[in-house]
């Protein structure tokens, strides 16, 4: 189901999931090409949640994400070719080098932090939501977190003073196991809960709380801006599990590309290896999108392909970009410990 | 000057704080600790309802929404009551607010006050009588502040909620009764200000929080035997004045350190090796550490006392360094 949003903005949503889909994919292969090194985290299979949820968003809202913040970050504007500079440590990356991965951040964009440990902007998410209601806005704090960071006790405190001074917070969780796959498989754990459906947790502190399909871009789309206008409303706390199902590259801490994403396969999947068939024909949220702006006649398989080429081309930009920008000084190590 | 008892200084401080910046949120319920003066506090709430708030048994939970909202704007106060709770909010403070400003680049600022009442207090036992400031200042990105008298509790806490940093403010309720001279005028003690609490040129002995009164009361005693204490206390340990700690050194050659933490990398640990780095030429006798034995805390009186820097370990240790 499509967002009900007119074609331009529909548009625009299909570029910002091929955006992601492309830079994830050019970052793995920077990193199985050994081009830099470190642990990563990539947002693959969750596109048709953060943007057309982020999409509900105000100028002038509070994001905080975690070590899989890039999704989120290219999904409110950040600038592809800083991200990837930061990504490999460069001078021009969003944080001078000094986050990386797991800790890009932009505040002009709303994110003041960006926390790669589990439930760690949990209460800080829950602080942002104090403050701008204390200074009588109507902005909102908006906590995207996964699965995992509920069995933190921070959460639970959080939900539990969000909801006793009704503070303007939307607790968007992105479940990616929804099927428990990877237990299964012995590799990335799903989330280990005697707390089952995760609904039942911020339920349980009286925060309403729903599931949605997080491939379906529509019904992500139409939770959340529900959510967002009840928040602004003065109607309090919201919490809305995600659920999608795990990218099949992503099952491991080191993932790899089983094929480079191409529109051509939202209507034949023939040419995906056969043990990622299933994901690639039932899951992929962004093939699901685009097969459906076509068959809804929004754009045309002519166009889809361009918007495809267009951002192919911005990320291999956003590649060159970050490589040629230089290491920071080693002196500005000492920088920024004190303000 | 007029003369103050200093929880009074305390509450007039935070009055004051509170009255002049609306950003400024207190999470807090007694800010006195279990002190016979907490009903006073209650007076505060009643007078800024909104913005002083008694939040659940959640350390970490409260401890981060407070940095949250410092992110976005506010300038919180956080009590957590005895300073062995800042153990259940370590992920907040240590791993969000101290590295908020440096893993964004310079971008975001978390200016949040951490209050908390340290060591020792007569039965607190080993769950309630820690001193974390040697931990604390094991994380950079924290400003570490230990006030010991009524003009510093007051203007030093000004200083905290001005500040653009996560402020670590840790006091003492054994200073609470201690009456001080403290002026009329709105006066804020800069961070980074050692400050001479009396002076003398046989030995320097530098003190932190309620240490600072106990060796003031030993120095008193040691004159009695000719012996000249000169007290230093170095007020912030984050950012640190070591230059007036080493212009006393200079001067008497002999130093003790006085401090609440337990022994082994406690506060007294650091700023003895700074000194023995930076002045080992200009000492006439190894440097002296009189801190909280290296044991969990007792409960028993006679316990408590035997492992606590008492009055009487300082006065050996300063008599030891001048023989």
């Amino acid at each position: 189901m499509l967002p009900k949003l007119p074609r331009e903005s529909l548009i625009e949503l299909c570029r910002k999931m091929f955006l992601i889909r492309y830079f994830e994919e050019a970052l793995i292969g920077l990193h199985n090409e050994e081009r830099f090194k470190g642990h990563y985290h990539v947002y693959i299979g969750q596109e048709a949640t953060g943007v057309p949820a982020i999409s509900c968003l105000g100028v002038g809202d509070y994001l905080f994400t975690t070590h899989r913040n890039h999704g989120h970050l290219l999904a409110r504007g950040a600038d592809p070719r800083r991200l990837l500079a930061e990504i490999l440590g460069r001078r021009d990356g969003y944080n001078k080098g000094k986050g990386g991965s797991f800790h890009t951040n932009v505040t002009s964009l709303g994110f003041p932090q960006t926390s790669g440990v589990v439930g760690g902007i949990i209460p800080l998410a829950t602080g942002a939501a104090y403050a701008v209601r204390a200074q009588k806005t109507d902005r909102i704090s908006v906590c995207l977190f996964g699965d995992g960071a509920l069995e933190e006790g921070a959460a639970a405190e959080s939900f539990n003073m969000a909801s006793l001074w009704k503070l303007p917070v939307l607790y968007l969780c992105e479940n990616n196991g929804k099927y428990g796959q990877g237990k299964a498989a012995g590799t990335a754990r799903s989330s280990t809960m005697a707390v089952y459906p995760l609904t039942d947790l911020p339920a349980g502190y009286k925060i309403p709380a729903q599931q949605v399909d997080g491939t379906n871009a529509g019904a992500v789309h139409g939770v959340v801006s529900e959510a967002v206008k009840k928040i602004r409303q003065g109607g309090g706390p919201q919490f809305i599990e995600a659920q999608t199902v795990r990218w099949p590259g992503g099952v491991t801490n080191w993932p790899v590309v089983p094929i480079a994403t191409d529109a051509a396969i939202a209507w034949d999947v023939t040419s995906v290896p056969e043990a990622e068939r299933e994901w690639y024909r039932d899951s992929d949220p962004v093939l699901i999108f685009i097969r459906e702006l076509v068959e809804k006649k929004q754009v045309s398989r002519e166009e889809i392909s361009e918007i495809q080429q267009g951002i192919l081309g911005v990320v291999s930009q956003a590649v060159e970009f970050a490589f040629d920008s230089p290491y920071p000084n080693s002196e500005t190590a000492l920088e920024d410990v004190f303000a | 000057m007029r003369e103050l008892v200093y929880y009074e200084a305390k509450l007039e401080g935070l009055r004051e704080i509170l009255a002049a910046d609306e950003r400024v949120h207190l999470f807090a319920e007694s800010f006195l600790g279990l002190s016979e003066h907490r009903g006073l506090f209650r007076e505060i709430v009643k007078d800024y309802p909104d913005r002083v708030i008694a939040p659940p048994i959640s350390e970490i939970g409260f401890c981060g929404l407070a940095i949250g909202a410092a992110m976005a704007g506010l300038r919180p106060i956080v009590d957590l009551s005895t300073a062995s709770f800042t153990f259940e909010a370590w992920p907040q403070i240590v791993n969000e607010a101290a590295n908020a400003l440096y893993m964004s680049g310079g971008q975001t600022r978390a200016p949040v006050v951490f209050h908390m009442l340290h060591g020792l207090r007569g039965g607190g036992a080993a769950q309630h009588s820690h001193s974390p400031q040697a931990m604390l200042w094991n994380c950079p990105g924290l400003e570490i502040v230990l006030p010991s008298s009524p003009r510093d509790v007051r203007g030093l806490l000004k200083t905290a909620v001005n500040s653009n940093n996560p402020t670590i403010f840790i006091d003492h309720t054994l200073l609470f009764e201690l009456r001080g001279p403290v002026p009329e005028a709105d006066e804020a003690i800069p961070f980074g200000q050692a400050d001479v609490k009396r002076a003398g040129g046989d030995v320097t002995v530098i003190a932190t929080s309620y240490m600072v009164q106990r060796c003031l009361t030993v120095a008193d005693r040691l004159a009695n035997e000719g012996i000249q204490v000169e007290v230093v206390d170095p007020r912030t340990l984050v950012p640190l004045d070591f230059q007036t700690l080493m212009a006393s050194v200079e001067k008497t050659r002999r130093v003790v350190i006085v401090d609440e933490c337990h022994q082994s990398c406690g506060v007294a640990a650091e700023l003895a090796a700074r000194i023995g780095e930076a002045g080992f030429d200009k000492l006439q006798a190894p440097i002296r550490r009189v801190t909280t034995l290296d044991v969990p805390v007792p409960y028993s009186a006679p316990l408590e006392e035997f492992i606590s820097p008492s009055e009487s370990r300082v006065a050996d240790a300063v008599r030891a360094v001048l023989s």
